[in-house]
């Protein structure tokens, strides 16, 4: 069991290295996030210029800047891997393959997360929305979207990384199934910006994200090996 | 395999006939009137694309532990018919809602898990045609995770709202409903049987094709 | 339960990918202090070979044997005694030379990795270019770079594709001397290539394979150019 732990961290904490170094991906995602927010704004904000959005608006920008970006990010990520084929190299090491896809999630999950920090903070800004007056429901819902939506998107990344087509396949095979995961973010945060904050409906947004996170991470762990042997 | 089909789709055909005799006969819904006669087309249908979806989804987790090409075959089968029957509820079931209700489509829990589920499977075609070798192993991964994103797409639209008619229509039919939904149902199931039948024999023998180009060369 | 082993054996070995065979039948062995050549034309298999006794990718038929037990029989652990320098090399260019190094070790479960680390580049020449990235690398640092990487964890069984591509006359020597330090180590080293020059030098026996099947064994090396290129002139005119 400690072997499986000391590899995730070793692979996150690579990746993570990595990153810091260049700054690439967390500078590319950021910016792309925040003009996914500014396109999507200036195709829903409703008329009368005082610049409110129109009904949920806000909550969907918000969500679907971190899904396309998210996207992106991933793609990227197992690009990085292509390059010297080390995504073969990690597969090769002694211990459960598994491990390597928790720790290519790890990394993922906190590029998103240092993505958010900087997008959801902008997006209140803009639409003058209040999604800090309940931080910690705020928070769930976007750790545990973020979670949901990488659990799944890195197994398929990983396992499109040698496939044809894999940067307009990963998208089409990743947005249907992780619908879920967009919904209850969606509906959670307006939840939560409405007039009477739903504080019930937020929370019960969080529970159906942390039972789809523990399903579909389960999945992943179960199918990983299977899906990476050629 | 396949000579077996054939009956199957006879008796499907004799089935799709009369069908409209049977339909006509039954009475006509108190709101809707005859409009409602399209429900026969698209209620079948639309229960065996859920159907075939589940079934595309365990076969996969089978294909994925035992990895017989017999599953797959089934698999790639099942997924085709999914999209097939899926466009055919999805075509009858927007005509039938304009009519009925006013409006061509709404995002209630059934018909959003419906359409997810759809594109799922379109989206399995779409990996198992574009994404070259190997990609029968990726696809069975992806129909296992459609499978199993199915209920949280049900229960978070349900969460946001319903307005689908209650699935308990079909039980509280009144029996002259009931004989022309299931008589057509019974036709639309083997059709599916019958078309999955012929869908696996072609994979089958082109597998048999591929076995006999490598054997050639020994 | 150590999973060391003293042989490697391919038993009728077959890969297809649909209607293309890339592996037919393929059948030989390898022992320890032994270093086998596969060689053959591009697309002759070697990779695919390769790729399936370093259980990164699995057989149509056939089964490869590690001290007579199979990849699932010995488990995960397996791949602790397994090497592998590919075409590819394994390396990220975004680390230094010292991190991949590193890395690589923690990764496969060396004990102490920053001082096998250290000691591994010093062997590989590269103890000045430590802290240096390996995108600056040329071509041959890179190649003794990996094969440091490579045998970090100490594997019993080194796989080596293409190993000698791109490298000047004097890393290849370097490379060829340290082959034969780890065949009187114990190693079982199987090396696929298609340079024959070097072949002779350095290889004990080869396989050599042509469309996925084994078309002859060499177990003398001696004249093995000149026999291979009559072989594959008789394969062209047939």
């Amino acid at each position: 069991m400690s072997t499986f732990w000391r590899v995730v961290w070793i692979v996150a904490r690579k990746d993570i290295a990595i990153e810091a170094r260049s700054r690439e991906l967390i500078n590319t995602t950021v910016f792309f996030a925040l003009s996914c927010v500014v396109v999507f704004s200036v195709s829903f904000v409703g008329e009368g210029g005082d610049g409110k959005a129109l009904g949920d608006a806000a909550a969907g920008i918000l969500w679907i800047a971190i899904a396309f970006s998210g996207t992106l990010a991933l793609g990227r990520t197992f690009e990085r891997e292509r390059y010297g084929d080390t995504l073969r190299a990690l597969l090769l090491a002694p211990g459960s393959r598994a491990a390597v896809y928790v720790g290519k999630l790890v990394g993922i999950v906190s590029l998103l997360i240092a993505t958010e920090i900087v997008v959801v903070p902008l997006v209140a800004l803009l639409f003058q929305a209040k999604l800090f007056d309940h931080f910690l429901l705020m928070a769930a819902l976007l750790v545990l979207g973020t979670v949901g939506f990488a659990s799944v998107g890195t197994l398929f990344a990983a396992m499109l990384a040698r496939a044809r087509s894999r940067d307009v396949l990963l998208p089409i095979l990743l947005y249907p199934v992780t619908i879920p995961v967009m919904i209850a973010g969606v509906r959670g945060t307006s939840a939560l910006l409405a007039l009477e904050p739903q504080l019930d409906m937020a929370r019960l947004w969080v529970t159906l994200l942390l039972a789809f996170d523990v399903v579909f991470v389960t999945l992943s762990l179960w199918t990983f090996e299977a899906l990476m042997t050629e | 395999m396949r000579k077996a089909a054939f009956p199957l789709l006879a008796i499907a055909g004799v089935l799709f006939m009369t069908a409209p005799l049977v339909i006509a006969r039954a009475r006509y819904e108190s709101t809707m009137g005859l409009v409602q006669k399209i429900f026969y087309f698209h209620m079948p249908p639309a229960m065996l694309m859920l159907l075939s979806a589940i079934f595309c989804g365990i076969v996969s987790a089978m294909f994925l532990v035992k990895k017989r090409p017999a599953l797959d075959w089934m698999a790639y089968a099942a997924a085709e018919l999914t999209v097939l029957y899926g466009a055919m509820a999805m075509v009858t079931g927007p005509l039938w809602a304009r009519k009925a209700w006013g409006v061509w489509w709404v995002w209630d829990a059934r018909l959003t898990m419906s359409l997810l589920m759809w594109m799922v499977f379109v989206s399995y075609l779409l990996l198992r045609r574009y994404g070259g070798a190997g990609s029968e192993i990726l696809a069975a991964g992806l129909a296992l995770f459609g499978m199993a994103t199915a209920p949280f797409v049900y229960l978070s639209v349900n969460i946001w709202r319903t307005i689908h008619p209650l699935t308990s229509v079909v039980p509280t039919l009144p029996v002259d409903f009931a004989l022309a939904l299931w008589y057509s149902f019974a036709g639309f199931l083997l059709m599916y049987i019958a078309l999955m039948m012929l869908r696996m024999s072609v994979e089958q023998q082109r597998a048999m094709l591929d076995r006999l180009y490598l054997e050639s060369d020994e | 339960m150590s999973v060391d082993f003293l042989d490697v054996s391919i038993t009728d070995l077959s890969r297809n990918f649909g209607r293309r065979r890339a592996l037919s039948r393929v059948t030989f062995d390898c022992r320890a202090g032994e270093i086998v050549g596969l060689l053959g034309p591009n697309g002759a298999g070697k990779s695919t070979l390769l790729a399936i006794i370093s259980t990164l990718a699995t057989a149509s038929a056939g089964e490869v044997r590690y001290g007579g037990r199979t990849a699932r029989d010995a488990g995960s652990v397996l791949r602790s005694t397994i090497g592998v320098l590919s075409h590819d090399l394994h390396l990220y260019s975004e680390l230094t030379a010292f991190e991949n190094l590193v890395f690589f070790g923690r990764l496969y479960g060396v004990a102490d990795a920053e001082t096998v680390a250290g000691a591994a580049l010093e062997r590989a020449r590269l103890g000045d270019r430590s802290a240096d990235l390996v995108s600056g690398f040329s071509r041959g640092m890179r190649q003794r770079l990996a094969l440091e990487r490579a045998l970090l964890h100490g594997p019993r069984l080194l796989l080596l594709d293409e190993p000698f591509t791109g490298l000047d006359d004097a890393s290849t020597y370097a490379l060829i001397a340290r082959l034969r330090e780890l065949r009187s180590a114990g190693c079982i080293t199987l090396l696929a290539t298609h340079d024959l020059d070097v072949a002779e030098t350095v290889l004990d026996r080869a396989v050599i394979l042509q469309d996925g099947r084994v078309s002859g064994t060499e177990p003398e090396v001696h004249g093995l150019r000149q026999r291979y290129q009559d072989r594959l002139r008789a394969g062209i005119t047939s």
